[in-house]
């Protein structure tokens, strides 16, 4: 096998190469990110002050629908499986992904997708009108039922499950029967095994997506009624199918990251991860737990009681082994030489701040008081906690620690400092006052407000925009360290350990075409 | 070794892709199962339908323990889904009644438009823990009322409440929206 990667918009195209697919997936979420954040600006700009300035309401309800879509299906999970791709055959001395091909086809699908969920947006041509979805990224029924182009939606998100589901199958195939000779299942690096659980989540739980998205199509456009009161439907019930999905998919989103920050924060503490296999079954027990807490997010619907008591009980049991993970990490770092580069910076603001994005989802996991917090900014908040600095700072922790083995070049010390320093005040400004003002009563997905949370509506705006902003200085920051820099050796950092970190900087376009041996 | 990660991957792909086409099946499972949990536990109004247990027998034991120490009162409201074109009332707006008592009230529709439309009402039962102790015995909602064009009728609910209503509650709302059956004609803009 030779070190040729071909060249042109061809490489690109019918890439079957683990490492420019995992390219792939990272740009496109990029763009997906800073598209979903562009919508985001819009948003916060609405709230600034009290009344309706900037946009009209439907807009408004357009564009928290599309960030909640964009940044789920397009920015976070794209993310994941690129990392996924790049990381997984490097970390068990694999020569490839199992089914190449059909990872190719996996992520050729993304932008499709992402055409058609957009596309609404802007038809007859004028983009302010907003005609694309505006009924929450949940799409409830009957509400969404209505959206006269509910077809682009359902095809989106059918694109985007088989694209999900052909990665998940790839990546378990993958880590089943292509590692070294070795490398046992309870030897593999944490991220292996986050990701392997969150494939087994993937194909469990979009084919579930996949059937109530199916079920609205027909709904409105075959004559079938699942959730049409008149027909005899319920719409109650979509709310359970969805959450069936609903549930698993948000630990679908912050399980790979558990991953990443567990591979981070040993290295730069110089210990082992404390308690590799309670990690491992942490892991196993919280993918376990999220199939039966679902209606914990519909508390208010109207359950009897022994209902509300089991689903809270289950939900609170999540608590255990998120904790376990947390304990591990701090243990991991406890009395270790810990240096702090920026993976490790992005690491730690993980622990803490998802952390108190875990704590505040335990509150809401409390029937009794679900019912003051239901539906206002305190549940804004607490997604955005686990999903801003828990998800997405994972991603961006992977990319300061892998990126010198990507491109063989280290990342720029000082604005990378800044980057980090800026996103961590800026992105309490913007998400800590939304917890006050949501226990104060102000709803999620309005644009207008009582003047009373105009205070902290204000701040929340401006740290938004600070967010905003320093993601730029992460684009320039990426480029730059495509383009260049300080070269970085092969080992990369001192006391890293794993495959990935045996060969070259940057890796070559082949690794591992002889399986190496793992003592 | 080649062949054996082939063939081990292809077995792996058949299971997995089983299982994903397994859990799309399981989510339309879901809904007869959503059904039957309903008519378990008495949510989401299925306990109210008396129509196929024996009747006569269970009101005739109701009957014997009518509570005239307490008096609830029981509110109508009445809704159209906006595609359908009618007009739609209670006769009385409220009716108090001692619980185990059997009660008849009327409500009235009238076909605006010039067709004949078949529709279907539709009871809520509000607050939803009383919806188990809310009994009827006939009503317009069991049945598709089929209303020629411009015609009007008078329609018949006949109820009970339960003597073991929790003792909290002291008012029920009980409210129907019809819905037009024909979907089809009335997208038809």
């Amino acid at each position: 096998m030779s070190d040729h990667a071909p060249t042109g918009i061809k490489r690109w195209l019918f890439t079957t190469n683990h490492k420019d697919i995992g390219t792939l997936y990272l740009w496109f979420s990029f763009i997906m990110l800073l598209t979903g954040g562009a919508m985001a600006m819009v948003i916060r700009a609405e709230l600034l002050y009290p009344g309706v300035q900037v946009v009209d309401p439907n807009f408004f309800n357009m564009m928290t629908t599309m960030h909640g879509l964009i940044m789920v299906f397009g920015a976070i999970m794209p993310a994941m499986v690129g990392l996924a791709n790049w990381l997984i055959p490097m970390m068990i001395g694999a020569p490839d992904m199992a089914l190449p091909r059909m990872n190719n086809w996996s992520f050729w699908i993304l932008p499709g997708a992402a055409i058609l969920l957009v596309a609404p947006m802007f038809i007859g041509g004028d983009f302010l009108a907003g005609q694309g979805p505006a009924f929450g990224w949940t799409f409830y029924e009957p509400l969404s039922g209505q959206y006269g182009n509910l077809a682009f939606f359902v095809f989106a998100v059918h694109l985007l499950g088989f694209s999900s589901i052909m990665g998940s199958i790839n990546i378990i195939a993958t880590i089943l029967n292509m590692r070294a000779p070795g490398m046992t299942l309870m030897k593999m690096p944490m991220f292996v095994w986050t990701w392997l659980i969150t494939a087994f989540l993937l194909i469990a739980v979009m084919p579930v997506l996949a059937g109530v998205v199916t079920m609205m199509l027909t709904d409105k456009y075959f004559g079938t009624s699942f959730f049409d009161a008149a027909g005899g439907g319920d719409p109650v019930m979509f709310q359970h199918i969805f959450w069936f999905f609903g549930h698993p998919e948000v630990y679908i989103m912050i399980l790979p990251a558990f991953g990443v920050v567990s591979q981070i924060i040993p290295t730069f503490s110089r210990k082992k991860l404390f308690g590799y296999a309670s990690m491992v079954y942490a892991t196993a027990a919280i993918a376990f737990l999220s199939f039966i807490v679902w209606a914990h997010h519909m508390f208010t619907v109207g359950m009897p009681v022994a209902g509300e008591l089991y689903f809270m009980y289950a939900t609170v049991m999540i608590a255990v082994p998120t904790a376990v993970k947390v304990f591990n990490w701090t243990a991991t770092m406890w009395k270790g030489a810990l240096t702090f580069e920026i993976p490790m910076l992005w690491s730690i603001a993980f622990v803490f701040l998802f952390t108190i994005g875990g704590f505040t989802g335990l509150m809401l996991g409390l029937a009794p008081v679900d019912f003051q917090y239901h539906d206002t900014y305190f549940v804004v908040a607490h997604f955005h906690y686990v999903l801003v600095t828990g998800a997405l700072f994972g991603i961006i922790a992977a990319f300061y620690y892998w990126v010198p083995k990507w491109t063989g070049n280290m990342y720029p010390p000082l604005l990378s400092k800044i980057h980090f320093w800026v996103s961590l005040v800026s992105v309490n400004v913007l998400f800590f006052p939304q917890h006050f003002v949501g226990l104060a009563g102000m709803p999620r997905r309005i644009p207008d407000y009582a003047v009373q949370f105009a205070d902290w509506n204000y701040w929340s705006s401006i740290g938004g925009f600070v967010f905003g902003l320093s993601q730029i200085l992460f684009l320039y920051i990426i480029i730059k360290t495509i383009k260049g820099g300080e070269k970085a050796t092969d080992q990369v950092w001192e006391s890293a350990e794993g495959l990935e970190w045996t060969v070259a900087s940057p890796a070559p376009y082949h690794t591992f075409a002889t399986p190496p041996e793992v003592k | 070794m080649h062949e054996e990660r082939k063939q081990a991957n292809i077995k792996t792909t058949r299971k997995t892709l089983l299982i994903a086409v397994a859990m799309f099946g399981f989510g339309y499972a879901l809904i007869p199962l959503y059904s039957v949990i309903c008519d378990v536990f008495g949510l989401n109004g299925r306990f109210i339908d008396l129509q196929q247990t024996d009747k006569a027998e269970y009101i005739a034991n109701v009957e014997k323990q009518v509570d005239t120490n307490r008096t609830i009162r029981v509110e109508f409201l009445t809704t159209l889904n906006k595609s359908l074109n009618w007009e739609f009332k209670a006769m009385q707006n409220t009716v108090d009644v001692h619980p185990g008592k059997v009660t008849e009230v009327m409500f009235y529709a009238k076909n605006l438009t010039g067709r004949k439309v078949i529709a279907q009402a539709v009871p809520s039962v509000s607050p939803g823990t009383a919806n188990k102790y809310f009994s009827k015995m006939e009503c317009f909602c069991f049945d598709q009322q089929t209303f020629e064009a411009g015609e009007a009728r008078n329609m018949p609910l006949r109820f009970y409440v339960d003597p073991n209503l929790p003792k909290r509650i002291k008012t029920i709302s009980l409210g129907y929206t019809f819905f037009d059956t024909d979907r089809k004609v009335a997208s038809i803009k």
